[in-house]
C-alpha cells in the first residue's frame, strides 16, 4: 500500500523544468552521489541507461546531474548552467548513453565519481516525480529514497552487528523506516543502509565510526 | 443547519467527491479547510508551514508567468520559441483582450518549465502552466488577494488528491487527461472556489472540466515536453474557463462528479502505451515528429554487447 501523497505533491514539487523525472530526480541522484563521496568530484564518468540515453540532452539531465553532483537543490536557478560552472570548477566529466539494459529501469544512471584518491560508484533510478530509488552504492544493494535521514555503514561481515546497530539507533530515538543489508562474502565487507524519519545525533554517528569492526559511517538528511 | 444534526458528516480523506461534499454541507465549513486538516493529520505540518508553501508556491507560479512573458524562451531543440510573448503582443485579439491574455500566460509559466527555469509542478511539470495561467488571470479580473488564492490551491490540492486516488496523474499511466485535464479542472474547481460558488458548483465546475479533457492522450514529440504540451496548457487553461463559467451560471454536468472521474481512470487503462508518454504514437509518431526526434535525439548510443 502506498503512503498517499502530500497536498505539496499536488500543489509542487518547486522545480527546475522540463520533466520532475528528467530533471528533479537526476539531481537528487547527483546529491546523493556528492554525499557519499563527501564533496563535488573532481572526474566523473555518467551513464545514462535505456529512455535516460536518448533525451538526457533534450530534457537537460546532463545539466541535472552536474548541478547534483555540485550539492545544487533540485529548485536552483543555476541548474540550467551547471555544465559551465562544473567546468569553471574544474571538474572532468563524461555521458556515456547505453540504450539496451534491459534488466533496469527505463530512467537509470550510473555515476562514477572521484575526488584524489577516493572513488564511489551510485546507481540510481528516477521513478517519476522528483522520486528516486538509490539501487546501488559502490556495488552493493541498497535500495533508499534520499527523502528521508539515510545511513550507510560499511563494516565487517560479523555476527549480531544488525541487531547492535539498530538497538544504537533506538536510543537515540530514531525510527527506522527502511533498512537494507548485502555483503561480498562471507565474513567480507558488508553495507548497511537505513532510512530514518529523524536523523542521528552527532555523537553516535561519531561513536558508530569509532567501532573497530565498522569501517565507514555516511549521513544525510532530504536531499530535495 | 450543522448544529441541528446529531451525525455529523466524516471528515474526508479525499478517496471521493461525495464525503467531502457530504463534509462541507453538514459542516458548514469553507471548503478548504478540511484540506489543510487533513495535511496536518496526515503529513504532521504545522498550519503556518502549510500556508507558507502555499505562498511559496504561489509566488513561483506568479513569477513563471513573469518569466516567460520576459525572458527569452527558445528551448534545446527549438520547438518552443516565445510563444507566450507573441501572443501577448499581437494586436488582433480573436475574442477579448482578457482572454488573449490568459492564453499568453499560460502559454509563458509552461515555457519557462521547457526552458529549465523554476516552476510549481501543480499537478505535475508538464501541466505547470495551467494553474498560474488561470490564477494570475482571475486575480487582475476579480481582484482576489493572495490568501484567497491560496485558499483555492488548497481547494485544487484536495481535487488532485481524488484524481490521484481514483484514476491517475500522470502521463505515462493516464494520457495527457491525467496531466492537463487535472491541472484544468484543479483551475476551474479553485476559480468556481474565489467567485464564492457552494461545493456544488465547484464540484460541478471539476465535473465539466473533466468531460472536456477525457481522453486525450500524450504524443511528445521526441519525448520531449513541448509539442504539443504547451500548446494544450492554453486550450486547458481555456475550457478551466468555459467550465467555471458554465458551473457559475447553474449548468449541470449530469454525471455526478466522483463518476467522472471513474470514467478518466478508465479510458486511462484502456489506453495503448504508445498514447502514454513513450513518444510512439500520434504527433510523436508523424512523419515530421519523427523528423525532428532523429534531430534532436542523441543517436550515437553505445549497446551493451549481451544484458546482464
Amino acid at each position: 500500500m502506498a503512503e498517499r501523497s502530500s497536498i505539496f505533491d499536488m500543489i509542487g514539487p518547486i522545480m527546475i523544468g522540463p520533466s520532475s523525472s528528467h530533471t528533479g530526480g537526476v539531481v537528487r541522484i547527483g546529491r546523493v552521489a556528492h554525499h557519499i563521496l563527501g564533496q563535488s568530484p573532481d572526474k566523473v564518468e555518467i551513464t545514462f541507461y535505456n529512455s535516460f540515453a536518448t533525451t538526457y540532452e533534450g530534457h537537460g539531465s546532463d545539466r541535472a546531474i552536474m548541478a547534483g553532483l555540485m550539492d545544487y537543490r533540485t529548485d536552483d536557478l543555476r541548474i540550467r548552467e551547471a555544465l559551465t560552472l562544473a567546468t569553471d570548477l574544474g571538474i572532468d566529466y563524461k555521458f556515456k548513453p547505453i540504450g539496451n539494459a534491459s534488466t533496469m529501469h527505463p530512467n537509470t544512471i550510473l555515476v562514477e565519481c572521484s575526488h584524489v584518491d577516493r572513488s564511489i560508484t551510485v546507481l540510481g533510478e528516477s521513478l517519476g516525480g522528483g522520486v528516486v530509488n538509490i539501487k546501488e552504492v559502490n556495488g552493493f544493494t541498497a535500495n533508499f529514497s534520499a527523502g528521508l535521514n539515510t545511513l550507510i555503514i560499511t563494516a565487517d561481515d560479523v555476527k549480531g552487528s544488525i541487531a547492535f546497530i539498530s538497538s544504537v539507533l533506538s536510543h537515540d530515538d530514531c525510527n527506522i523506516a527502511t533498512m537494507s543489508c548485502s555483503r561480498k562474502g562471507r565474513n567480507d565487507i558488508a553495507c548497511l543502509t537505513i532510512e530514518m524519519d529523524t536523523p542521528l545525533r552527532p555523537l553516535t554517528n561519531q561513536y558508530l565510526k569509532s567501532l573497530s569492526w565498522v569501517h565507514d559511517v555516511i549521513s544525510f538528511s532530504d536531499l530535495r | 443547519m450543522s448544529s441541528l444534526s446529531n451525525t455529523a458528516a466524516p471528515a474526508p480523506n479525499f478517496t471521493d467527491f461525495a464525503t467531502w461534499q457530504a463534509y462541507i454541507q453538514s459542516s458548514n465549513e469553507p471548503l478548504y479547510l478540511p484540506v489543510l486538516h487533513w495535511e496536518m493529520n496526515q503529513k504532521g505540518a504545522s498550519e503556518t508551514d502549510i500556508w507558507a508553501g502555499i505562498q511559496e508556491a504561489w509566488v513561483v507560479m506568479k513569477d513563471a508567468v513573469l518569466t516567460g512573458l520576459s525572458e527569452d524562451m527558445t528551448s534545446r531543440s527549438g520547438m518552443v520559441n516565445n510563444s507566450g510573448k507573441k501572443v501577448m503582443n499581437s494586436r488582433l485579439h480573436v475574442l477579448a483582450p482578457e482572454f488573449t491574455q490568459l492564453v499568453a500566460r499560460a502559454l509563458a509559466a509552461k515555457e519557462v518549465n521547457a526552458c529549465m527555469g523554476r516552476i510549481v509542478a501543480a499537478p505535475t511539470a508538464g501541466a505547470s502552466g495551467i494553474l498560474p495561467g488561470t490564477l494570475v488571470t482571475m486575480q487582475e479580473l476579480h481582484g482576489v488577494t493572495d490568501r484567497q488564492i491560496a485558499e483555492g490551491l488548497l481547494v485544487a490540492a484536495g481535487i488532485a488528491l481524488v484524481i490521484q486516488y481514483n484514476a491517475s496523474l500522470a502521463g505515462a499511466v493516464g494520457g495527457c487527461q491525467a496531466e492537463t485535464g487535472s491541472a484544468a479542472a484543479m483551475a476551474s474547481g479553485a476559480m468556481v472556489y474565489l467567485l464564492g460558488g457552494d461545493v456544488t458548483q465547484v464540484f460541478n465546475a471539476v465535473a465539466i472540466t473533466i468531460q472536456c479533457m477525457l481522453g486525450l492522450v500524450c504524443d511528445p514529440v521526441a519525448g520531449l515536453v513541448e509539442v504539443p504540451c504547451i500548446v494544450r496548457n492554453a486550450s486547458a487553461a481555456a475550457i478551466a474557463y468555459s467550465s467555471a463559467q458554465m458551473a457559475i451560471a447553474q449548468v449541470t454536468a449530469v454525471i455526478p462528479v466522483d463518476e467522472c472521474v471513474a470514467a478518466m481512470g478508465e479510458i486511462g487503462q484502456a489506453m495503448e502505451s504508445r498514447y502514454k508518454e513513450t513518444a510512439l504514437g500520434g504527433l510523436a509518431a508523424t512523419p515530421t515528429g519523427k523528423a525532428i526526434a532523429k534531430r534532436v535525439l542523441i543517436s550515437d548510443i553505445n549497446l551493451m554487447a549481451e544484458a546482464e
